[in-house]
Formats: structure tokens, sequence, C-alpha cells
């Protein structure tokens, strides 16, 4: 059984919306994937103990709250502090492209404007594990 | 292969002392059938067999994950470690998954006595059960008291994960009307503990009377009568006197010698299942390379041979004295 891609979606921050991030789970699903999905409203400490917990080779974050600056880079921190250099983490929302710029320079693999299309995120995730 | 070895061994090493990243890996590498898988499991056997294993079944939305929380924090608070197997199916047509048991349990995400992993059934035809059996020894050996295991009920892949459960719970809600479900499913023999959740609607305390006649009716002369409760997981009504029950139900099981039944009855399923499975696998494997698998399949095609006579040459080599 060849090995099977598995991401974690996360919702950091305050917002209280979450339909972009499940439609990326689904169009993740539906591209072959296991996707484990958290719900609203999760600190960086609970998304990185999740990534550990189920073994995922990508997280993705979803937010729309503004507080990107302080919350992706709390993520790469936790991540490095607990040696997860074969993890991958990108994020999507409403992130200027200078910043974007700066988280990428950080370690974030990726970043998704709004309106992405699902089919540009999966073919990135997709190629981004595959790379390992 | 010494190599592998080392990096088993000291998987195995690391898990013991409650590394949750060495976990993490030893599950995965079970669920993908990673050749080091095996070893694993030889290293960590000697370890499992402490942890109390509590299968929570029922249709889908019934509240088996809102129930999980609850019971975790319950176990939690009582000062034991909890460990949860979340099985969601995988989808046949794209062979993708979206695992979201975890919503409902948020609040366990740091504490480092928990540890929850979501499971996909893939494409396992009944090897899920051993999936997941595997799944429940890597969280025993890591020390795990209490071991939650939640699947769908549905289909004989899951009834055999629930049987291999200590304590069975078998979760309803009010209208669903599907008593006839409930029987065919053979949900009734198995369940230890049945709970009609959602006791919050109007309808459950009918729910809980159509459980108890049928269990009535069920009755063997088995010493423990399965106990329907009324919970509300949501409000977290109902949880204590569930806990109360699933830790009756165990001393149950140690006082009538249940137990001991219990553990030679695994450890004999898993012997067998084990045994056949990797004669199947060598039998498969020799005569196909030897050409002959190919030419019997042939025979039986074109009806020149039956496959009960098919077989039974093929073994000749292995039945003689
Ligand atoms: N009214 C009411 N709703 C509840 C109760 N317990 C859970 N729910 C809700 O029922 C829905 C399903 O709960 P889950 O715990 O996800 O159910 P589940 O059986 O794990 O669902 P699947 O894993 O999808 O099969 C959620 O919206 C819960 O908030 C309850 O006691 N009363
Ligand atoms: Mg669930």
């Amino acid at each position: 059984m060849p090995k099977k891609i598995r991401v974690l979606i996360a919702k950091p921050g305050l917002d209280g919306h979450d339909r972009g991030a499940k439609v990326v789970a689904r169009a993740l699903r539906d591209a072959g994937m296991e996707v484990i999905y958290t719900g609203l409203h999760q600190t960086p400490e609970q998304i990185v103990e999740t990534a550990i917990q189920e073994d995922v080779d990508h997280i993705g974050l979803s937010l729309l709250s503004g507080a990107h600056m302080t919350l992706i880079p709390r993520v790469l921190e936790l991540m490095k502090t607990n040696n997860m250099e074969d993890v991958t983490l990108s994020a999507g929302g409403i992130i200027p492209d200078e910043e974007a710029e700066m988280l990428k320079a950080q370690g974030v693999v990726g970043v998704y404007g709004p309106g992405t299309p699902t089919q540009e995120i999966v073919d990135f995730i997709k190629n981004t594990v595959k790379r390992k | 292969m010494t190599e592998q070895n080392n990096e088993v061994s000291a998987l195995a090493e690391r898990l013991e002392s409650g590394d949750r990243r060495a976990a993490a890996r030893i599950i995965s590498m079970l669920e993908d059938n990673d050749t080091g898988a095996r070893d694993i499991i030889k290293a960590i056997y000697p370890k499992t067999g402490k942890a109390h294993i509590v299968g929570i079944t029922g249709p889908p939305g019934a509240g088996k994950s809102t129930l999980a929380d609850k019971l975790t924090r319950a176990v939690r608070a009582s000062g034991r470690s909890v460990g949860v197997v979340a099985v969601d199916p995988t989808s046949p047509f794209t062979g993708g998954a979206l695992l979201g048991d975890r919503v409902r349990m948020q609040d366990h995400f740091t504490d480092p006595e928990v540890f929850i992993r979501s499971m996909a059934t893939r494409g396992w035809l009944g090897g899920l059960a051993k999936a997941t059996k595997d799944v429940v020894k890597v969280m025993d050996a890591m020390g795990k008291d209490v071991i939650f295991v939640e699947t769908v009920g549905a289909g004989q892949s899951e009834v055999s994960i629930i049987q291999a459960a200590h304590t069975s719970i078998v979760v309803e809600m009010p209208g669903l009307g599907d008593d006839i479900q409930a029987i065919k499913a053979g949900i009734m023999e198995i369940g230890d503990i049945f709970v009609v959740n959602k006791s919050d609607r109007a309808d459950s305390a009918r729910t809980v009377s159509e459980r108890e006649m049928m269990l009535d009716l069920n009755q063997s002369k088995a010493a423990w009568r399965p106990p329907v409760l009324q919970t509300v997981a949501r409000d977290n009504k109902g949880i204590e006197e569930l806990l109360v029950k699933i830790d009756e139900h165990m001393v149950h099981l140690r006082d009538s010698g249940q137990l001991d039944d219990y553990f030679k009855k695994q450890v004999r399923a898993e012997f067998e299942d084990l045994l056949r499975e990797e004669l199947a696998k060598y039998m498969l494997e020799e005569y196909t390379a030897k050409n002959v698998l190919e030419k019997v399949l042939e025979k039986l095609e074109r009806r020149e041979l039956d496959p009960y006579s098919a077989v039974q040459q093929l073994m000749e080599p292995l039945c003689k004295k």
C-alpha cells in the first residue's frame, strides 16, 4: 500500500468562519489525502501537538483574523522546538505580499491568497510532500 | 537490516518512556504496513495488555466523539491517562478521508496524558480490525490507562473492532427507530453498555424503554445485564454515571474470570488470523513464482478443475507427514 499523504488543516485565531478551510479540506480529501480537521480557534500549541500526534506531512493554516504575523511565526517556532524538520507549513488567507515574503523567509513553503483555486493548493501540497 | 533493527528498538524505547512523536511514527508505520511494523510489534508486545480498552460505536452523528471527549475529561479527573483512536471512513472513490472527530476533543490537545489519533479505514477489507488493534497496542505500550476506540457501527470490520474491546458502548440517539437495523447488525449482542445520548430530546425516554425491552427479550444467562444510560454529552450530563458503569464492567470481567477468557480468546484469534494470512500469502507467492498458480487458474476457468480439488492439490506437499 503506497504511503498516504496526511495533512492537518487548522484554523488558528479568533475569527469564526471556517468555510474556506472546509472547502480546502474536502478538496484535499478528494485528491486522495487523509485530512485531519480540528475546527475553529486553535492555539499554535494545539496545532503543533495535533500535528505531532497525527504524524502529518503538512500543516495548512487558514487565517482571516489578521493576526497571521504573530500566529504563523509562533507555529514555526514550536515546530522547530519539536524538531519537526520533516513537516512543511503553508497558509491561506488575506496576507499582503510583503508579509507573505517575510513568512516565506521564515520557513513557510506556500502562501495562498483569497480566491486561489483549490486545485492549485492541492497540487502545491502534493508536490511539496513528494519532494521530501 | 541491523540499521533498521536499531531504529526500531530506539523507537520502541522512546515509546515506553511516553514519547509522543515515537508513538505517532510507529502508528504510521503500522498503518502503512511498513517493513519495520512487524519488528515494532515484536518489541512492544511484552509491554501490552494493561490498558482498559473501551469501544464506542453507533450511527453517524449520535455523539460518539462528544462522549469520548467528555469521558476523557472524567477519566483524567480520576488521575488516569487516556488514548483515543477515532476511525472514520476512507472514500472508496478517491482513497482520501476527512477525519473530523478531533473537532469535539480540542480541550485535550495539549494534555500530555492524552494521546489522540485519527485513523482512516483505508482499503483494508477486514484488515482494519488488525490495524486498529495494533494502534491500540502502541497506546497500551505507551502506558495509557484507558483507550477509547470510536467507530461508526456499520459493517463487519467495525463489529470486530468493537469485539476486541473489553467494554463496548453502543451509542444511540432518540428518534432513529432502527430497532431492526440494530438487531441485524448484531449490535445487541456486542453492547456491554447502551447509551441513549441527546437525552435532552423529547422522545429519549421511549428510546430507553425500547432498548430495555429488547435487552430483556435478548436475556441470556450472562451475569452482566447491559445497563441503558441516558446522557447529554454536549452538556456533560450523565458522564460520571457512565464512567462508573465502565469501571464496574471491568471489575465484573475480572471477578467473573471473563477477563482471562478474553485474553485467551484474543491471543488465539490474533494468532490464527496472522497464521492464516501469512500462510496464504506464502503459498500464493510460492505457486506464483513456480508458475503453478497461473496453470491452475486456467484449468479452473476452463472448468477442468474445481476450486476444492485445486486447493487440495496445492496443499498436498504441506500435508505430507
Ligand atoms: N442535542 C444534543 N446534541 C448533541 C449531544 N451530544 C452531541 N451533540 C451534537 O451532535 C453532533 C454530532 O456529535 P459528534 O460527537 O460529532 O457525533 P459522532 O457520533 O462522533 O459523529 P460521527 O463521528 O460523524 O459519526 C454535534 O453537533 C454535537 O454537538 C447531546 O447530548 N445533545
Ligand atoms: Mg465522531
